[in-house]
């Protein structure tokens, strides 16, 4: 019996999402007596886990899991959990936890509950609160199996230090087919990705052009916040699908949002809704964003954004 | 090529999200259902296949009765008949079940799924459905290709995307970029007529059980009004953010 948290990695190093994830972990194993093992891929940093409340890391090495695999890794996760004789396994809400939760939870036969936002609320029956509608409403949901599977919502637990240390083992799972295999990946060097960030600047069509995104990212750079936009947006090509935020495009949960020249349709709101603040720059004051913001100014974003981000600027040289 | 269609019935974008009977059951009053979006872009995209490469294109949803007008709808878009599974959705492990008995009992070569359903958000029914049946699967998907039985996908990840090569049979997640917005068809009159006669066959369900249950439901506290801060006072929404928001 103990908790399995798989900690997710990019080029050899571990994403935030993993240590809040063990985080979480930790708080559920103190709460059922027992404790954390991590299981990470090719990751190079797993010592840092310890401090996030793994007793034990399976270190898996293995070449032929240097690209994601969502069938690959859901079975090393699977090996691992049933080595461990894990009764609860806990993913991020990543793009690739997300594709490789459901193929785990046939492996384990445990029941998967995705979008959660607490620590569970019980452990018999063991009930966790998740995001539903579109972030318009909660659902306490009930894992009837005995093995369960919880996908936690990124930026809602936080990160916890216990100050531990975990014992590293190497792991050698068997290697399953792939089935599915890359030919190339498109992806922006040296960006933050919407998912990982914890401040998300957007803009919508009130920036009348693509040649006006300078003021976006130069914003986003000032606060080391990902670029994301409106559907109308991607919609005309501005800006690339992968930067659409809103119900038919990603989902924001960052700790700040700042929404620049977006009315704020209900799409767009429900999207983004789940972000702790949010601050909208526009002219328009009947704009629905102000009903959905924490903070608000009315102006015109190519006189105020500029201004915004000089001042942040110093604000932070300040701080630093 | 044989394609299935799994199509969520769900409750339109802009309705009121309210409970009954002690927050426990979706307030289904006064609200208006539709084909869940995700499906809808995999729907018009199956038709292209159909078109194009002569597929054959069926649709199947799992719940009650009261989901066939949603069933309809997809067929006076094209599809060329529809299976209704039935018993109640009640969580998505217990839908992939009922569904993976329709794609083996169907021998379909390719499934599409959406993403999500825009009301439970589990993401969770094509990968399952995968996990159960053996095919290949791609999530996420924005762009697919069949030629034989080899297939290409383009998979959206964090902050890009990248394409794959697989092979049927395989289960899809689909998501706007498979079609874009423009491409999506409103049945004509026609369409609708033919959808009448087109055979929706109600199947029994293999009896899964459900291993989560959403047992209440709360919504959000009420936001505060918006905090509206002069555009000569950039000043005051730093201090704001910084020492009340304690975001920056």
């Amino acid at each position: 019996m103990s908790v399995l948290v798989y900690t997710e990695s990019e080029n050899g190093k571990l994403k935030k999402a993993a240590l809040e994830c063990v985080s979480y972990a930790k708080a559920i194993a103190d709460e059922m007596g027992t404790s954390v093992t991590a299981v990470a891929i090719n990751a190079n940093d797993t010592d840092a886990l310890g401090n996030y409340g793994a007793s034990k890391v399976l270190n898996v090495n293995n070449d032929a899991l240097n690209t994601f695999n969502a069938k690959q890794y859901a079975s090393v996760i699977e090996q691992a959990a049933k080595q461990e004789g894990a009764t609860v396994a806990i993913v991020s809400s990543s793009a690739d936890s997300k594709y490789l939760a459901p193929l785990l939870a046939v492996g384990l036969e445990a029941g998967y509950v995705s979008n959660v936002v607490e620590k569970p609320s019980n452990l018999s029956p063991f009930t966790v609160k998740r995001t539903a509608f579109t972030n318009k409403a909660f659902a306490n949901t009930e894992i009837n199996t005995d093995v369960k599977l919880v996908g936690l919502s990124n930026n809602s637990f936080g990160l916890v230090e216990s100050g531990g240390s975990a014992s590293v083992e190497d792991f050698s799972p068997s290697i399953a087919d792939s089935g599915v295999s890359v030919e190339s990946v498109d992806k922006a060097v040296g960006k933050v990705t919407i998912a990982d960030a914890e401040v998300v600047v957007s803009g919508g069509r009130g920036l009348k052009g693509p040649e006006n995104w300078g003021l976006v990212e130069n914003l986003a750079e000032v606060l080391g916040a990902a670029t994301a936009c409106s559907k109308p947006v991607s919609d005309l090509g501005w800006r690339s699908h992968s930067e659409h935020v809103g119900q038919t495009g990603k989902p924001v949960a960052t700790n700040l949002y700042i929404a620049i020249g977006i009315s704020g349709a209900i799409q767009h709101l429900a999207g983004i809704s789940a972000s702790k603040v949010k601050v909208v720059i526009n002219t328009d004051p009947e704009a629905p964003f102000f009903k959905a913001a924490d903070y608000g100014i009315v102006g015109d974003a190519f006189e105020v954004v500029p201004v915004l981000t000089e001042k942040l600027k110093a604000f932070k040289a300040q701080n630093a | 090529m044989k394609i299935l269609v799994c199509i969520s019935h769900v409750p339109d974008t802009t309705s009121k999200i309210n409970f009954t009977d002690g927050d426990t059951k979706f307030d289904t009053n006064g609200v208006q259902y539709v084909i869940n979006p995700n499906d809808e872009f995999g729907l018009t995209r199956a038709m292209w296949f159909k078109e194009k490469q002569g597929a054959s294109v069926d649709v199947v949803n799992v719940g009650g009765p009261e989901t066939e007008p949603t069933l309809r709808k997809a067929l006076a878009i094209g599809a060329d008949s529809a299976i209704r599974v039935n018993t109640e959705a009640k969580d998505g492990f217990a839908v992939a079940k009922e569904l993976a008995k329709v794609v083996t009992d169907g021998s379909y070569d390719l499934v599409i799924a959406g993403r999500e359903s825009i009301d439970y958000n589990g993401g969770m029914v094509p990968g399952m459905l995968s996990g159960l049946t053996g095919a290949n699967f791609v999530a996420n998907c924005i762009g697919l290709e069949v030629d034989g039985t080899n297939a290409k996908a383009v998979r959206e990840i964090d902050g890009g995307k990248e394409t794959v090569n697989t092979s049927l049979p395989l289960v899809i997640g689909g998501q706007k970029g498979l079609v874009e917005e423009s491409d999506l068809r409103i049945p004509n009159m026609r369409g609708i007529m033919m959808a009448r006669k087109k055979p929706l066959n109600v199947v029994e369900p293999a009896g899964a059980n459900n291993e989560t249950s959403a047992n209440s439901f709360e919504k959000p506290a009420p936001k505060g009004a918006v905090k509206l801060v002069d555009a000569d006072n950039i000043d005051e929404l730093i201090n704001l953010l910084h020492n009340e928001a304690k975001v920056i």
